[in-house]
Order: C-alpha cells, then sequence, then structure tokens
C-alpha cells in the first residue's frame, strides 16, 4: 500500500487522477476501521492531512460552505447556530475522540446509509462540491446517494466541501440506538424547517439502503401547513396532521432485519421521531422558549 | 457509601486480633489505594499485549469459518512459502500423544482434528516477522470443508438422530446423562414437591431467555512465549489461573510442568474469560518449533473467539405459594447451552441446581439443571457462573407470585427470605448470617431519586437536559413516552469452588530487615485481574506482620498454587493462605527474639505477643524489641498451602450434599425511566446493599459492587452475543455491535456495605465480587415490567420488546 501525503488540494487532485483507486483518508475514523479488519486493501492511501483548508468553514449569506475535514466536535462548538441539525447529529457521533478526528467528507465519502450527518445534510438542504483535475462541480445532496455506499463521485473526484442550507428556521434530529451514547444508528431522523420557503425537509438515516428523504411526508406536511395557514397563524399543529406525517415517514423507510434490530422496529420508530421532530421544531417555531441543555 | 459496624446480635468472628490494623498503617479495612492505579488511568501500566522481546516473531491463528464442519484437506504450501514466514503448525505438528485440553475434561482440541465444532475453533497457527504477514499468510491456507448439521439448541441437540458433539465420550457424566449432547445433568430433589402443589392457592409458572452475554474484558487475549536453552519455555500471559493453566499446556507440549514457568503478565479483566485457555499453547508451540520468542496478541474481533461466554439459557419455573404468601414448593428446569466444548459447564450446571432456589425458605422443591453440548459458541466462566441465570428467572418469578397474590413485592421476598440456619434444597445449612431481607429493607427505605431530572427551570423558561433522558445524546425525547418504574431483586451466590473440589491457596511470606527497616514480602501465584489481591496481600501481611514495608512479589509458577481468581473467592482463599503464611512467620520471628531475649524480659514467655509498628510488643502495649535486633541479618521465609473447610460432591440423582463453602447476597433496587413509544431505557438508578462480612479495603468493595451491578444492567437491557440459529455464526463479534455500557448508561449506584461477620472465613471476610451481578439484571427487568405493564420474559431487553415491533 503506497501512501501518498499530497502538500496541497491541486496535488491531491493531481495524485487522485493518476491514481483513482486512492482512497482518501482525513480523520481516518471509517477507513482505518476498514483497513484494520483487512475489509479493504487499497493500493493507495490519499492523505488529506496536510491540507489545511479542509478544516476551514466560511459563513456566507444564506450557507455555510463547510470543509471536508472539519470535525464534528468543531461543528458542534462553532455552528449550532447556523446549521442546528448538523450540530445536533455531530453530537451523536460515536464518542469525543472519534467527534475531534471524523468530519462530514468523510461520512459522505463512505456513503453509509448509517452515517449520522446524513438526515441532517438531507434535511437542512445541501451541495457537495466535488473537484477533480477537469473541473468543480456542485452536487445536489439528493441526487448524491447512489446506493449501498455508493455516492455520486467520479473516480478522479475529491470531496472538497459542502454547502449547507443557513438554518432559516427550526431543526433538530433524532437518532435511536440501543445504548444512550456511543452508539451506530438503529435508525435516525433530521427534520428541517424552512420558513422562507413555507417548506419542511426531512432525511432519513440506517432505514434503507441509502439515506433518503420522506418526500411524501413532506408534501403531505407542506400541503397542510399550507392549506390550514400554519406558517402565518402559529397554531399548534393538530394531531391527524402530525401523525399522518408520521405515517407517511415510517412508509418512506425500506429497512431490513439486522444484528442492530428489526425492519418494522425501524419503520416504528422513525414515525415517532418524526412526530416528535415536528413537535419540537414547530413548537420552536411558535416561539415557546424552550431550549436544550446538554444537545446542541 | 455507608459502613456498618458488625451487628450487635452476631457474634464476633474473627479468629485474629483485628485491632493489629489500626495500629499498623495500611493495614486491613483501610481504603489503602491500588499500586497498579495510577498507572492505568495514565494508560502506562503495561498490560500483556505491550510486551515485546527481541528478534520476536508474531504469532496467528487460523479459524474455522464455519460451525460444524469436516476437514476434508488443509494445504499449507503457499502459507509456507510466504516471506517472512517462520513456521505453520496443524493437528499433524502436535508434538506430545495429549492433543486436548479443558478444564474438567478435556475435550478441546489444541488444534482442530478432522473438523470443526463451532464458528472461529482454531484450525492453524502461523508465525511470522510481522503481525501482518502472519496474518496475511494464514489467509493462504486452504481448507476444504464439508459441512455437517448444526445443533443449536435442546430439540436439535436430544432428536433421536441428532449429530453428535462428541463421538465416543468417555468422561465422569456420560454415564448419567440421556444423551451424549448433555454434558452433565444435575436435578436437587427435596422433599415432596406434588404434594406441597396441593397446598398452594397460588401458582406462578413463567418461561424465561437469558441471552449470551460476553465478558467483555478489554485487555484481549494475548501473551509472550520464549524458548528457554534447556528445551523449556517461559510463558507470560494474561490469565485468571496460573497452575491451571500449567495442568493443562505442559502435557500438550510433552513437557514436564517444571520446564514451563509461567509469569502474570499485566492483565485487563478477566470476568471468567481467562479461565480457559486461549493462546498459551498456541504460542508455545510456536516458540518451540522456531526456536524464537513469539508474541500473541488477538484484536477484538478475534477475542470474540478466543475466549468462552456465559451460558444462554432457558429456564422454566413454577412457583405456589398460599394466600398468605408462604412458599409451598418450586418447580424448575434450567436448560444451558455450553457450546461446542464443555469448558466449566458441569460447575456451572451445579450451581445452576444448587442455587436454583435463589435466597428463599422452600421445603419441597424438584430442581433439575443440564448443561448442552451444540455448535454454538462455547461458554463456561463468567462472573455469576450458572446463578445469574437462576436469579433472572427466580425474581422475575417473585414478581409475578406478588402480584397475583396481590402482595407488595419486597414483602413477599422478606416473608420467604432465608436466614441463618436455613436449610437449603440441597439440605446444606446456612451457618453463617443470611441478612436477605435487611438487604432488601435497606434498598427500599433509600430515598427515591427526583422525579422528571430532565428539567430544570430557567431565565428562559423550562429547559430540557437530554442526557438525563433514555436516548441521551440521540435526542429521541424531551419527555415524551417517558415513564418511570421501580424494581426489586435479590440473589444467592456461593463463594469459592463447590461440590468436593480441593479449593487451596499457596502464600510465600519472607520476612527480613533491609536498610534498618523490617520488610514482608508476599509472593503467591495469584492472579491481579482488576480484583485488588495485590493491595489487600500488603494490608494483610502490614497486619499480622507489623510492618509497613511489603513488597509484593510478581505472579508465578515458582511458587505453589493459588486456585482461580473467579468464584469470587481470592480475598477468602489467597487472603486466608497469605494471613497463614504471616502467622507462621509471625511465630517464628517470636520463637527468635524468645530466643535471644527471652532471659531478658520475662513477658518474652508469659504474654501474647505481638508485631505491631515494627516491633514486638505485649498485649499490654508494651515493647520487648525492635524487629530490626530480632532478625538482624536472617531472613524467615515460609511457604504454606491453606485450605478453607471441606465441601462434598452433589448425590448425582437427589442433589443432596454440603457442597458450597460460604454464600453471599446482595440486593438491588432498580429505578428506570423508560420511552415507551421507542422502547428505550435509561436506567436512573441501582442502589445495592451487599453484606461483605468484613471490607478489607472498603473502596475496592464498593468498587467491585458498583462494576457488578453495571456488568448485571449490560445484559439486561444490550449485552448479547446473538448466534444465527441456522448456521451457528456469531453475527455481532465486535463493539460496534456488542454493546456495553457507557459511563452515559451507568446510572448513580449507591452502595450500602453491610459487615456480618462469617467465623469461618479469614477476618470473617465474605467474597464480593459476583452477587451484585445476580441481582442487577432482574432488578432492572422488574423496572422495566413495573413501567411498560408488560411481561418482557427475556433478557437482554431489545427496543422492539418494549414496543411490540
Amino acid at each position: 500500500m503506497d501512501f501518498l501525503r499530497p502538500a496541497s488540494w491541486e496535488e491531491a487532485l493531481a495524485a487522485k487522477a493518476e491514481h483513482p483507486t486512492a482512497v482518501p483518508i482525513a480523520g481516518g475514523t471509517d477507513v482505518m476501521v476498514e483497513i484494520n479488519f483487512d475489509h479493504r486493501r487499497p493500493e493507495h492511501l490519499l492523505d488529506l492531512n496536510r491540507i489545511g483548508e479542509l478544516s476551514e468553514w466560511q459563513t456566507g449569506p444564506d450557507t455555510v460552505r463547510l470543509g471536508a475535514s472539519v470535525p464534528y466536535s468543531a461543528i458542534m462548538e462553532n455552528l449550532r447556530t447556523e446549521l442546528p441539525g448538523l450540530a445536533l447529529a455531530s453530537h451523536t457521533v460515536a464518542s469525543p475522540q472519534i467527534r475531534n478526528r471524523g468530519g462530514v467528507g468523510g461520512n459522505l465519502g463512505t456513503a453509509s446509509p448509517a452515517g449520522d450527518a446524513h438526515p441532517a445534510l438531507l434535511a437542512a438542504g445541501a451541495e457537495v462540491e466535488a473537484e477533480s483535475v477537469r473541473g468543480t462541480r456542485m452536487i445536489p445532496i439528493d441526487a448524491f446517494y447512489t446506493g449501498v455506499k455508493r455516492n455520486a463521485l467520479a473516480p478522479d473526484e475529491l470531496i472538497r466541501a459542502v454547502h449547507i442550507k443557513k438554518a432559516d428556521g427550526p431543526q433538530q434530529f433524532s437518532k435511536v440506538g440501543t445504548r444512550n451514547a456511543m452508539v451506530i444508528a438503529v435508525c435516525a431522523f433530521g427534520l428541517a424547517l424552512h420558513p422562507g420557503t413555507r417548506t419542511v425537509r426531512t432525511g432519513i438515516g440506517s432505514a434503507a439502503p441509502t439515506p433518503v428523504r420522506a418526500e411524501a411526508a413532506e408534501e403531505f406536511l407542506n400541503a397542510a401547513l399550507d392549506e390550514g395557514g400554519f406558517w402565518e397563524n402559529g397554531k399548534i399543529i393538530t394531531p391527524s396532521v402530525a401523525k399522518q406525517f408520521a405515517q407517511l415517514a415510517s412508509g418512506a423507510c425500506s429497512p431490513i432485519d439486522d444484528v442492530r434490530g428489526t425492519a418494522a422496529y425501524r419503520r416504528h420508530a422513525v414515525g415517532v421521531m418524526a412526530r416528535r421532530t415536528l413537535g419540537w421544531t414547530w413548537e420552536q417555531y411558535r416561539d415557546t422558549g424552550r431550549t436544550l441543555e446538554g444537545a446542541a | 457509601m455507608a459502613l456498618h459496624p458488625r451487628a450487635a446480635s452476631v457474634p464476633a468472628g474473627t479468629p485474629t486480633r483485628i485491632t493489629q490494623g489500626s495500629m499498623t498503617k495500611g493495614g486491613i479495612g483501610e481504603s489503602t489505594l491500588r499500586p497498579d492505579g495510577t498507572l492505568k488511568v495514565t494508560g502506562e501500566f503495561a498490560y500483556s499485549s505491550d510486551m515485546w522481546h527481541e528478534d520476536m516473531l508474531w504469532g496467528h491463528t487460523l479459524r474455522s469459518t464455519m460451525a460444524h464442519a469436516a476437514i476434508r484437506s488443509i494445504d499449507i504450501g503457499e502459507a509456507v512459502a510466504t516471506p517472512g514466514v517462520y513456521a505453520v503448525l496443524t493437528y499433524d505438528d502436535l508434538p506430545a500423544a495429549m492433543k486436548n485440553y479443558g478444564l474438567e475434561i478435556q475435550d478441546t482440541p489444541v488444534l482442530a482434528h478432522g473438523k470443526v465444532r463451532h464458528h472461529g475453533e482454531p484450525v492453524a497457527l502461523v508465525a511470522a516477522d510481522h503481525p501482518e504477514t502472519a496474518r496475511r499468510a494464514a489467509a493462504k491456507i486452504r481448507i476444504d470443508y464439508a459441512e455437517l448439521p448444526v445443533i443449536t439448541d435442546e430439540a436439535s441437540a436430544t432428536a433421536p438422530d441428532a449429530v453428535l458433539v462428541h463421538e465416543g465420550r468417555t468422561d465422569h457424566h456420560i454415564g448419567h446423562v440421556a444423551h451424549p449432547n448433555i454434558v452433565h445433568r444435575q436435578p436437587v430433589v427435596r422433599g415432596d414437591a406434588d404434594a406441597a402443589a396441593q397446598r398452594a392457592d397460588v401458582v406462578v409458572t413463567g418461561d424465561y431467555v437469558f441471552g449470551m452475554q460476553d465478558q467483555a474484558f478489554l485487555g484481549p487475549e494475548s501473551g509472550l512465549a520464549v524458548p528457554s536453552e534447556d528445551g523449556g519455555v517461559e510463558l507470560y500471559v494474561a490469565t485468571q489461573w496460573l497452575h491451571s493453566d500449567l495442568r493443562q499446556i505442559a502435557p500438550v507440549l510433552g513437557l514436564p510442568e517444571d520446564k514451563v514457568r509461567m509469569t502474570l503478565s499485566g492483565v485487563g479483566g478477566a470476568f471468567g474469560g481467562r479461565e480457559d485457555l486461549s493462546m498459551q499453547i498456541h504460542a508455545c508451540l510456536l516458540a518451540l518449533r522456531t526456536g524464537k520468542p513469539v508474541k500473541m496478541v488477538y484484536n477484538r474481533f478475534e477475542s470474540f473467539f478466543g475466549h468462552v461466554h456465559r451460558h444462554p439459557a432457558r429456564l422454566h419455573y413454577e412457583h405456589g405459594a398460599t394466600k398468605d404468601g408462604r412458599l409451598t414448593h418450586m418447580r424448575c428446569r434450567i436448560v444451558l447451552d455450553g457450546g461446542a466444548y464443555a469448558s466449566a459447564s458441569p460447575a456451572v450446571v451445579g450451581n445452576a441446581a444448587s442455587l436454583a432456589v435463589g435466597p428463599y425458605v422452600v421445603e419441597d422443591v424438584d430442581i433439575e439443571a443440564l448443561a448442552l453440548y451444540s455448535n454454538n459458541p462455547p461458554c463456561g466462566a463468567m462472573r455469576g457462573f450458572g446463578a445469574v441465570q437462576a436469579c433472572f428467572a427466580y425474581e422475575a418469578q417473585m414478581d409475578k407470585l406478588a402480584a397475583a397474590l396481590d402482595m407488595d413485592p419486597v414483602e413477599l421476598r422478606q416473608l420467604n427470605a432465608m436466614e441463618q440456619g436455613t436449610l437449603l434444597p440441597t439440605g446444606q445449612r446456612v451457618d453463617s448470617p443470611a441478612p436477605v431481607a435487611e438487604l432488601l429493607r435497606r434498598v427500599k427505605a433509600r430515598p427515591m431519586p427526583p422525579e422528571q431530572q430532565w428539567l430544570s427551570a430557567d431565565a428562559g423558561g423550562s429547559s430540557v437536559d437530554v442526557r438525563a433522558l433514555p436516548g441521551g445524546l440521540s435526542n429521541t425525547t424531551h419527555g415524551e413516552g417517558v415513564v418511570r418504574g421501580v424494581g426489586y431483586a435479590v440473589g444467592l451466590k456461593n463463594v469459592g469452588f463447590s461440590e468436593g473440589f480441593d479449593d487451596y491457596s499457596t502464600a510465600r511470606v519472607r520476612m527480613e530487615v533491609i536498610n534498618g527497616e523490617p520488610v514482608a514480602t508476599v509472593h503467591t501465584a495469584m492472579a491481579e485481574v482488576g480484583q485488588g489481591g495485590v493491595t489487600v496481600h500488603a494490608q494483610i501481611a502490614r497486619t499480622e506482620l507489623g510492618v509497613s514495608q511489603v513488597t509484593i512479589q510478581p505472579a508465578d509458577t515458582r511458587v505453589g498454587s493459588a486456585g482461580s481468581t473467579s468464584a469470587s473467592r481470592q480475598t477468602y482463599v489467597t487472603g486466608g493462605a497469605v494471613k497463614h503464611s504471616c502467622e507462621a512467620v509471625r511465630e517464628q520471628v517470636l520463637e527468635m527474639g524468645r530466643r535471644k531475649f527471652g532471659t531478658y524480659h520475662p513477658a518474652w514467655a508469659t504474654a501474647e505477643l505481638l508485631l505491631e509498628g515494627g516491633k514486638v510488643v505485649t498485649d499490654g502495649g508494651e515493647v520487648l524489641a525492635p524487629l530490626a535486633e530480632v532478625l538482624e541479618d536472617e531472613a524467615v521465609d515460609i511457604e504454606l498451602e491453606w485450605r478453607h473447610r471441606p465441601t462434598e460432591a452433589f448425590d448425582l440423582r437427589t442433589g443432596q450434599g454440603n457442597g458450597h463453602v460460604q454464600y453471599s447476597f446482595a440486593a438491588h433496587r432498580a429505578v428506570v425511566e423508560v420511552d415507551t413509544e421507542l422502547g428505550l431505557v435509561k436506567v436512573i438508578e441501582l442502589a445495592c446493599a451487599q453484606d461483605v462480612g468484613k471490607a478489607l479495603n472498603p473502596l475496592s468493595v464498593v468498587g467491585q459492587i458498583q462494576g457488578g451491578t453495571t456488568q448485571g444492567l449490560g445484559v439486561a437491557v444490550m449485552e448479547e452475543i446473538l448466534v444465527d440459529p441456522k448456521t451457528a455464526k456469531v453475527r455481532n463479534p465486535s463493539f460496534t455491535d456488542y454493546l456495553i455500557p457507557t459511563i452515559l448508561d451507568t446510572p448513580s449506584i449507591p452502595v450500602d456495605v453491610l459487615e456480618l461477620a462469617d467465623d469461618h472465613a479469614p477476618y470473617g471476610l465474605r467474597g464480593v465480587g459476583e452477587a451484585p451481578t445476580l441481582s442487577s439484571t432482574p432488578a432492572v427487568l422488574a423496572a422495566i415490567r413495573n413501567a411498560t405493564g408488560l411481561e418482557l420474559n427475556r433478557t437482554p431487553v431489545r427496543p422492539e420488546h418494549i414496543t411490540g415491533t
């Protein structure tokens, strides 16, 4: 195995062009596990740790451009206002040590349905800045996940950053695991209210071959909120609407039975999380003053 | 924590003067600190996996990918030809006539011969100059397997046409089992359960399932074997019992025991999982073959295959009671799955059967316990050893019975609680304090933890701290669906090895003067696995010999056996041996003093003499001579064996016999909060009360109780090795999917320590380590049942069991 250590982004792109099967490594929290267990034995490892800009972020008027290697701990500490859903998701990633190393670029590169960042990215709305020696393109997050542990990147492309919409309303993230910390998701749910566009977006993790949005649930809710003038009058969402939203969110799942949980439980739990996160965000939207301690 | 003085109603039972401890700093009863504590916390402690030797090779084990298969052929050609590989060994390379090992029954092949009986069974070994080279070479070994049908449960094991896991059994249990796929069966019958059942106003029955728990010690199996010039081998290894290892290793190597010299290296936890051999023989074989030191270290994945687990169990229980709550009878059947090899299964069966009744008075019982041979992973010793599975079931039964009688579950338990003098179903009378009702009273009397601790009011309104809620930082609830539940449980555990086993220990104690100061040296073969024996041995030596400086020698086989660090026995048995040898040293020192100074002071002949503060003193406190002057340049050096009271085997048909040395008791109250919609559980508090006879080191005692409690919590809500019932393969051999509690899962564990002396034990002490692991699990289950109203007859409880999805 060759260990490539580009000193700059341009060198990294050149190396990836020359060795398209090279596996990029930053925090190493996914890649090293795979290598240690001999699940993969890449010919080349492409170490991105010398490229400082990948650990930086820029806050623009509408989006945060988050470098691929910005660690989860930095997101929790610095971007709670701009990216509350992702900050909440970051809290649930593994242990403090791993949160200090791992970043969203790794989650996207691995594209596991269990990656904690995905539901938050889907709910907030995001684009992946992918680059190769051929140029840069922006991949909408909805088109990024193409299969189990597969993504839309071309073999010569690297993830430079993720452009995530700044929150224009409350966001929530919930994850079910069978332990109260440091646990891989049995399933997860992200929800973001976008009062600017009068829309709700969602993201489901670990309950389908890829991270997915609960599109039918979103459409139903968007219509119901619109119809009832909820965005304007700030009324409490009726239980029947919340229930239907939860059912449709469950229906968006195509889970499997595995060692972590049953398919039926995953469907059920996604529904419960959908109902609860909708309740919390809507309550926040109505400005009840409730805050979260210990979370983001 | 509160330490309670010995109750006035209990006769003082310590055969020696405990007051000596207060005269010499760091003696028994003090919370002296562990010598290895700081090193472990700062990461400087050398574990067995940290060892290094010049020119050493790395050993690797190739394990079976099938649970049950005939081996048609093994082709090692490509592996041997790999550059950097020094040796590849299979069954055919074993040097001696003995090719198996085992704790009681030698049924475990060192390397598979002709077939494999479980997923992960060792088939071949590789030694190479780099661990990765060894691993890759092992992957080039080609094994041609022919799959065999798998035995996975009682039905498949005892079917008339069942494949035999072991053909041609000759062990001493084969004569009394109904099928060769049953390792051992032990009934315990007393009174007439059928007749007594007629008197019952209420009868409750239940079927319970206990999942397979792993010891999950953090330091994986590892060691270093160094060939020596005399053709023998030095083995440095993390184990629980050096001499038991030695007895199994030497015959397979074809060496006399004195040519296999073992030294304990840093042990990262054990909990029973190091009672059986893992890499010991393999590393020695590779070292002797290559003539080079060989190190072996399992990774976490391999560790799940490298040691036995806790027996999963299916238990059927029936309890009857009169309408005033008196137990009339109990019938039960406990089926333990021992997996492919016997390991400690026979002894686990004996424990499950003899302790199946729990800490209750029931005169008419009909108990049956048995262990299967199957193609599931081998199971053996783990903290609680057969008593854990039974306690889970009988405590669920007590709650069920209380509900049927409309009685308070604690009162029902107290009404039927055993006490000193109770006759157990084995016919053994409990002849030391058994404060079962009192332990329950204490946990029940504790104030309840406050409700809704996740809520706090602040300037901006109310706020929610998700860390205090089920789901924790995963942010699954802000209080929605959360219901509190409270549950109680109490257990009965034996201390020490039972059923007539010669359960002795050996201690060598030396006393001499170094730089003008008297110094004691204690040398035993006791495996320090984290339990704190090294601390306690020094405390005993200080108390008995009146010195402040004590050196604890590393444990090795140059001294006699200390027995196993298990069965809550080491402070009792090796502590007893250290005390015994110290007493002999003291006598000899006093004799030297009498010879030298006896003519100068009549007290040498007439008074009772003690060693305190480095001096010989009379029991009246008069100083007769400094130890330095008594000893001068002589050393007193004594190695003695020490035994507790003998025990008896259980009758094979009736289970009658004085089978156990000592009993120990702990009670728990669990307070849980359950998210009933998502099925997630947060244990808020696990209060424990335990009688320890005498707390030699109170801090260590509390640590043991909190650790045991947490391990019991683990198997209540998350810990389980999942085995595919079709293939008998392990599905979750990693810490990603075999979950153990984190600090956020670990509740407040207030501990109430009672010290009611057992007159038969050194200092009156009672073994501590296991009892809290028994009652913790059923208390948590009872609390979850209380919160949800569900029956929950299986542990661990998974979210889908609570949500019904």
